[in-house]
């Protein structure tokens, strides 16, 4: 998302000449703009760094006061935030893979090949992913709810309270959007890539995982940076279907933090804040993905 | 695209390879071994499987326990009820016509105030100004973030006596300080100023995006028409981004119909933050687990979502033909 620098400012637009008095109106209301996107955020940071005795002693509008880390110790530590953490990485690294792996399938038998069902299909696809996840959660809950396991795998006796169950729906809801991204990306590709291979004898599952999928490497990493993202950032299906407190995930594991701690709001920005840090790590490392992956599903519309 | 069956399709071998950057042509599944057909039945059958299975089959549930009689213990105590679900949820039910105004409040407020700040500052940015980069990594920094953060961040903006905004206000401590995410009278704003934080950014990612797709040429030929930058922008940008403004209107609505969890977050969607999505969910898990109730309730949260997403399929796909 840098500036297209290598556009000369040829655009050949008039009065270039005051370019540069619009440009100072333009910095001041994007410094105010941008001053009040980051307030929130670095309130937040700031009310985590001071111990609670600081700010019940001079307020929270206030500079007094120490400044220091014990927040954070304490909300991992009281909170638990490692276990929701460990409960994150068990439910998003099998849901990331799963939903890549089905989703090119599908998205590769789509839109290279012909045959009666893969317009219909794709569009069913699509529109599964659009649906308000409440729509589904009444017949979704009871489905789990009625179908028995056995103890040994869930304490529950059924799927609820598992993570196969957010697992499953993470999956089936996510598979939408990224099959229709990738069906899209795929097409793209030139058909002679396969039809060579297929004279050349390579069976569908060689043009699969030799040729498509290794030149479908753009759109599976930002598909997959996107995933990552969304689904840590996931609250309502593990909200739906997990009810044992030490199994939630961290988004949703992080609001019984303000239950846990009820008025001390550093405690709970420090949680907010640890929270934060992984998303915005992903961010820094991988925006580029992050915003090729969103622009990939709307581009094409 | 031959993304449908064509009869008419020419054999592979017809067309020369070389021909300037064909289009991916399907091959037909007819002429595939047994081996590779069963190989591409699996691709397609499995993520079939699992999309119908927990998808579109409970879409269907959905509209067939809104006409039963439930209270989601043992399946055997399935009643048809008819219409009643509807009728109670629209004529007894007294958060439904307060969720259904706060869902119109919502899209009303992100497609005049959110959408049109994303679209500002994607045209801001777009310009050739200095630390356009800074700007825009700052603007999209809430888009990472879930509505559930969201929610925990502006509460410590919003907290009566500790939060930011009453400080700055010089109201905290005081009794006139507001509680922004309390008060029945505020809060659904507090909520919305919240998610303009989020849903700007993001909009602002799809319109550069869009912005940068738009050949110059176009600029040009309208400022040598004499047009002003007002008139190059609305009668000759925004209409060239008409893909990109069909998805950004079906995201807006889309997330209108979606908003939950900054709700559920602040106090489980009551007390004046009542959402059709919300109210789904009171009954499914609430002490009378009136399953019949809620799934009125989502089917009619389904009826309205269709609307934009089947305009939205059927622009899609009918350019893919």
């Amino acid at each position: 998302m840098t500036a297209t620098a290598t556009t000369a400012p040829a655009t050949g637009r008039p009065g270039a000449g005051d370019r540069p008095r619009r440009h100072y109106g333009t910095h001041l209301f994007l410094i105010a703009m941008a001053v009040m996107w980051l307030v929130p955020l670095l309130w937040t940071l700031y009310t985590a760094l001071r111990p609670k005795a600081a700010t019940d002693k001079y307020g929270y509008w206030s500079l007094q006061g120490p400044i220091n880390l014990d927040n954070f110790t304490g909300a991992w530590t009281q909170g638990g935030m490692a276990t929701y953490f460990g409960n994150t990485l068990l439910i998003s690294v099998p849901a990331v893979v799963l939903t890549l792996a089905l989703s090119s399938m599908m998205a590769f038998a789509v839109s290279r090949f012909t045959w009666k069902f893969n317009l219909t299909l794709l569009v069913l696809f699509t529109a599964g992913n659009m649906l308000p996840p409440q729509v589904l959660a009444a017949p979704l809950f009871e489905m789990f709810k009625h179908t028995p396991l056995p103890y040994s795998i869930s304490s529950s006796g059924t799927l609820l309270d598992t993570y196969y169950a957010v697992i499953a729906v993470e999956v089936a809801f996510q598979m939408g959007f990224c099959t229709f991204v990738l069906a899209n990306y795929m097409k793209a590709l030139p058909g002679s890539l396969t039809e060579a291979a297929q004279v050349d004898g390579a069976s569908v599952w060689q043009q699969y995982s030799r040729i498509i999928m290794p030149l479908s490497r753009p759109a599976l990493a930002a598909l997959g940076t996107l995933e990552v993202i969304w689904l840590y950032n996931d609250y309502f299906w593990p909200l739906l279907f997990i009810h044992s407190g030490d199994r939630l995930p961290i988004t949703t594991g992080v609001t019984n933090l303000q239950g846990q701690f009820l008025l001390d709001y550093n405690m709970i920005a420090a949680g907010a804040t640890i929270t934060v840090i992984p998303t915005l790590a992903i961010y820094l490392a991988l925006q580029r993905h992050f915003v090729a992956g969103l622009t990939l599903g709307a581009s094409k519309g | 695209m031959s993304l449908m069956p064509q009869t008419s399709l020419p054999p592979a071998a017809d067309a020369p390879a070389e021909k300037s950057a064909p289009p991916a042509r399907s091959l037909r599944v007819r002429r595939l071994s047994g081996r590779d057909r069963l190989v591409l039945g699996l691709m397609v059958g499995v993520p079939t499987l699992i999309q119908a299975v927990l998808v579109w089959i409970p879409t269907l549930l959905s509209v067939g326990l809104s006409f039963m009689k439930w209270n989601g213990l043992n399946l055997a105590d399935i009643r048809p009820a008819g219409l009643s679900n509807y009728t109670y949820a629209v004529q007894d039910y007294p958060p439904f016509w307060p969720a259904v105004a706060h869902n119109i409040i919502w899209l009303a407020f992100l497609a005049l105030v959110a959408t049109p700040i994303g679209l500002l500052l994607a045209v801001l940015l777009d310009q050739k100004i200095r630390g356009t980069r800074l700007y825009q990594s700052i603007f999209f920094a809430p888009v990472m973030l879930s509505m559930v953060m969201v929610g925990i961040v502006w509460q410590l903006v919003y907290a009566r006596n500790e939060g930011l905004l009453n400080n700055l206000l010089g109201t905290a401590g005081t009794p006139g300080a507001v509680d922004w995410f309390g008060d029945s009278g505020v809060n659904l704003w507090a909520a919305l100023v919240a998610t303009t934080w989020r849903h700007a950014g993001y909009i602002m990612v799809l319109y550069l995006a869009g912005l940068k797709g738009i050949d110059p040429s176009l600029r040009e030929a309208a400022a040598i028409d004499g047009s002003n930058a007002w008139q190059t922008f609305f009668r000759v940008v925004l209409p060239a981004m008409r893909p990109i403004n069909i998805v950004i209107v079906v995201i807006t609505i889309i997330e209108a119909l979606r908003a939950f969890d900054i709700v559920y977050l602040i106090n489980k969607g009551t007390n004046g933050l009542e959402l059709l999505s919300v109210l789904v969910i009171q009954n499914l898990v609430g002490v009378g687990q009136v399953i019949g109730v809620g799934s009125a309730l989502a089917v009619i949260l389904l009826l309205i979502s269709l609307g934009p997403i089947v305009y939205y399929l059927v622009r899609t796909f009918r350019r893919a033909d």
